[in-house]
């Protein structure tokens, strides 16, 4: 009985789940590209790699390829017999220094506008009190509610989180977040809830539309916290702490992998992050802080829809 | 270089090589150093080739499977043992193909080869340092080889953090085992003979070229191994130094590196890309030189713009040296740090750029003749140009948070490594064979070679830019199934190479079977520089008489 309803549990769980498909979060099988950006920081990546370097680089290479293709045929010894003698030719010179500094120069403008994006932390109450409500890289109503701050630990192998905004009688919220599958023949299936090398038994949980700042570091050796689809990713250096900062935009399961090399068990040690609305958040941390991780687990383990007020606040 | 008006007197040549074991063993001639050269690195390629051929199988399909056969144990334990011996079995790939492979061979085997011969030297400036060099190599790799086999850390046997050894996993944390201190001693004894080689080119090419060639009339390999040489001699003992830390680190109680002590293991970081960014082109600028001789040779025109090839090398090799952070992006650098890095990484796409538009400008209104060395070399400036454009992407820190330490970063420094400077590397073996060996090679084995290495080693690493893209991370024995298919067809490419690998050494064999008799010059006018007017193979002493190199009015 209480399997069957787990399976239904499942069911849901996966409509939820192809719902938000297209949220992304998890690798594409074939993929040829970027995963489906989730913040504006990785949306922002995904153009100006997708519409700006792609097309750059591409169109130089094949420039290049073109050159070659044409030397090749008009050149060849049986079509050209007598090769010219010419070594030098200023013009030419001048110009294949001089376009390729215009175009870094080009790249350079939005690659610097992004990394200063990324990488100052923005000021939420300036934003909360004038912010431009259509401009697409500010969120003013979500700056009024400040910031939620989460703390990732790395550790051979498995992350501890943090909460240092949310007081556990005296400490902060914190728990480990284990992987699911560490590659052995004991490992759960894969499945689309639980993929394989992505899932974790605790994910970490935040909600939607506000605000995040991440801190990382490591216990042991340095460690990497990344996902893909947030357009982030930072070391956890042991007796360091890094910081940045994202909002994601919809509800959604998002998964990262360790990014730095770090022992045995390095394609082992996930990061599920699990994006709810704001009310299911508050019940998640309520249950957390009563010790029941699986109970708080179980709560977040379908992620509810956005009431239409908030979807309609979103959609502002 | 025009090198038409030059006078020879090779009447007194002597030809009286000493016996077996001297001539091999304590050998001073530069030749018979450089042949050693290239032998050492085939068997170290081979090595590191084998190794590669591992990771490619084990990461053919999603589950670890392979790795399991060649570590003890059965079942779960067996696993777990596969996980620590696929982290050794990268970070030997990578420390073997550097530092053993291709160093060896493009600097140790053409350098010691040809920089003598093209600046009209009898020998190098110093033998016997360069038969240190040599032997200090092999005892480096031997070192290295040994590490494989004793205790890293309690998960088995090998240092498996990777070819950038960053602590602490490098350190007592991570590996406390014996392996990493071979590995620190082998790097330090490879270092020493670069080190100690690098001398010897500076003061060769800087004293010992022929009368008349000035530094503006020298052949651009010569040029090539000058700048290489310098960046060694800057690049070396700052690796030496975090290398030496790292040791007493580990050893001493010394805390450099370690945080609860004060140290910092984002210095080491630093310390070694100031090292490891110009070590990308001391791989890359020899292969460079090459590629200029030959695009000119085959296209029987002078070398377009040679001042400015010379120039944009140096500036290369100067810029090297201040970009070595954008290895970095991810460790938590300042915003202004990180700016510079981004704004310093993308200059060097302008001198890069300047080298492949001269080759091209090279070969236009020449008369090509497409023998194999030039196959190569075509095949190097197109992929090298591919993987030079993803340079310019990662450069992007921005980008750069999403692409670091995936596979779209394995894609590009393959592309210009795997695919440009081993692409050199064959291109410099097939121009020189005949020259080094006084055999000829058979031409259609070679052709085969090429294609099948073009198409194979491109089926390898172009499906990685979409993995990386996607977010798989690097380093890792095992992979979600979403990139099951580009992992796939990764390791078929593998064996596309591995075939085209086997058919080299069968070229190798065929050619010293049959030993076809060779000819002074093969390639007719377009091969100008001083190598060419000697036999093949050269006498054991050359140069007797230095040859003039007369002041016409060259570029």
């Amino acid at each position: 009985m209480i399997q069957s309803l787990r399976g239904l549990t499942c069911l849901a769980g996966m409509g939820v789940f192809a719902m938000q498909a297209n949220a992304g979060g998890v690798p594409t099988p074939g993929a040829l590209g970027l995963q489906e950006p989730a913040t504006r920081i990785a949306e922002r990546m995904q153009w100006f790699h997708d519409g700006f370097l792609l097309p750059i680089i591409t169109v130089i290479s094949i420039f290049v390829l073109a050159l070659l293709l044409w030397v090749i045929f008009r050149y060849r010894k049986s079509a050209h017999p007598e090769p010219r003698k010419f070594s030098h030719n200023t013009v030419v010179e001048v110009v294949w220094t001089v376009v390729p500094v215009a175009i870094l120069v080009a790249i350079a403008f939005p690659s610097f506008t992004n990394l200063f994006y990324i990488e100052q932390e923005p000021d939420l109450e300036l934003i909360a009190q004038s912010g431009d409500l259509d401009d697409p890289n500010i969120y003013p109503e979500a700056a009024e509610n400040g910031w939620i701050t989460v703390k990732a630990q790395g550790n051979q192998w498995n992350w501890t989180y943090q909460y240092p905004d949310i007081d556990d009688g005296g400490f902060p919220l914190e728990f480990v977040s284990n992987p699911i599958h560490v590659g052995l023949s004991t490992d759960p299936a894969s499945t689309p809830e639980r993929p394989y090398a992505l899932a974790t038994d605790y994910p970490m949980v935040i909600p939607v539309n506000h605000y995040i700042r991440y801190q990382t570091t490591a216990s042991d050796v340095i460690h990497s916290w990344t996902v893909p689809s947030f357009g982030v990713k930072t070391d956890a250096v042991p007796g360091k702490l890094n910081q940045g900062w994202f909002l994601v935009e919809e509800p959604g399961v998002y998964y990262g992998q360790c990014s730095e090399l770090c022992g045995v068990n390095h394609a082992f040690m996930p990061i599920e992050v699990r994006v709810v609305p704001m009310d299911q958040y508050e019940r998640w941390v309520e249950t957390m802080l009563t010790g029941d991780f699986d109970a708080a687990a179980q709560l977040v383990a379908q992620i509810e829809p956005l009431d239409e007020q908030t979807q309609l606040a979103a959609a502002n | 270089m025009p090198m038409d008006e030059i006078a020879l007197d090779q009447s007194h040549a002597h030809d009286d090589k000493p016996g077996f074991f001297v001539r091999w063993f304590f050998s001073t001639n530069h030749k018979d150093i450089g042949t050693m050269y290239l032998v050492f690195a085939l068997i170290a390629g081979v090595v590191g080739y084998a190794l590669s051929g591992l990771i490619r199988w084990e990461l053919a399909e999603p589950g670890i499977g392979p790795l399991t056969m060649f570590v003890a144990g059965e079942g779960d334990a067996a696993i777990d043992a596969a996980k620590h011996f696929y982290n050794t079995v990268i970070t030997y790939h990578g420390l073997i193909m550097i530092f053993f492979m291709v160093m060896p061979a493009l600097i140790g085997g053409f350098g010691n080869w040809f920089v003598p011969l093209m600046i009209g030297a009898p020998d190098m400036a110093f033998p016997r340092m360069n038969n240190i060099s040599l032997w200090l190599t092999g005892a480096a790799f031997t070192l290295l080889m040994i590490s494989m086999f004793v205790p890293g850390n309690s998960s088995g046997n090998g240092f498996g953090g990777g070819w950038v050894l960053y602590p602490p996993l490098s350190g007592q944390t991570g590996h406390p085992g014996p392996a990493m201190d071979l590995v620190i001693l082998a790097l330090h004894t490879a270092g020493i003979a670069s080190i100690l080689g690098a001398i010897n080119f500076i003061v060769t090419i800087l004293n010992m070229r022929a009368p008349g060639m000035t530094l503006h009339k020298m052949p651009l390999f010569a040029w090539s191994m000058l700048i290489t040489a310098v960046l060694l001699l800057l690049a070396l003992p700052v690796l030496a130094a975090a290398l030496t830390m790292l040791l007493t680190d580990r050893n001493f109680g010394s805390q450099f590196f370690v945080p609860e002590g004060g140290g910092d293991p984002i210095m080491f970081q630093h310390l070694f890309w100031f090292f490891g960014h110009p070590e990308v082109y001391i791989m890359i600028l020899p292969a460079f030189g090459i590629i200029s001789h030959i695009v000119s040779t085959f296209s029987k025109k002078p070398i377009f713009g040679y001042l400015g090839m010379a120039y944009a090398m140096v500036s290369i090799g100067v810029i090297g040296f201040i970009v070595w952070a954008h290895h970095m992006y991810t460790v938590g650098m300042s915003l202004d740090l990180k700016a510079y890095f981004v704004a310093a990484t993308m200059i060097i796409a302008v001198p890069t750029g300047i080298k492949i538009f001269s080759w091209i400008a090279t070969m236009w209104g020449g008369s090509i003749d497409f023998k194999l060395p030039m196959l190569w070399a075509i095949g190097f400036i197109f992929l090298f140009t591919v993987g030079g454009v993803t340079g310019v992407v990662l450069a992007n820190a921005g980008i750069d948070h999403l692409l670091h330490d995936t596979y779209y970063v394995v894609a590009h420094f393959h592309y210009v490594l795997s695919l440009g400077a081993v692409f050199g590397l064959f291109a410099g073996w097939y121009y020189w064979f005949e020259k080094m060996f006084g055999v000829k090679y058979n031409g259609f084995l070679g052709g085969l070679h090429f294609w099948l290495m073009f198409i194979g080693s491109n089926i390898i690493f172009f499906p990685q830019h979409f993995l990386g893209l996607n977010g798989m991370p690097r380093r890792y024995i095992d992979y979600n199934e979403a990139y099951t298919l580009w992992h796939s067809v990764s390791s078929i490419g593998y064996l596309i190479t591995l075939v085209a690998t086997a058919i080299f050494f069968v070229s190798l064999v065929e050619a010293f079977l049959r030993r076809r008799k060779a000819e002074a010059n093969p390639w007719g006018e377009g091969a100008t520089t001083l190598e060419w007017t000697l036999p093949s193979p050269p006498p054991f002493h050359q140069f007797n008489t230095l040859p003039v190199v007369k002041n016409d009015a060259g570029h």
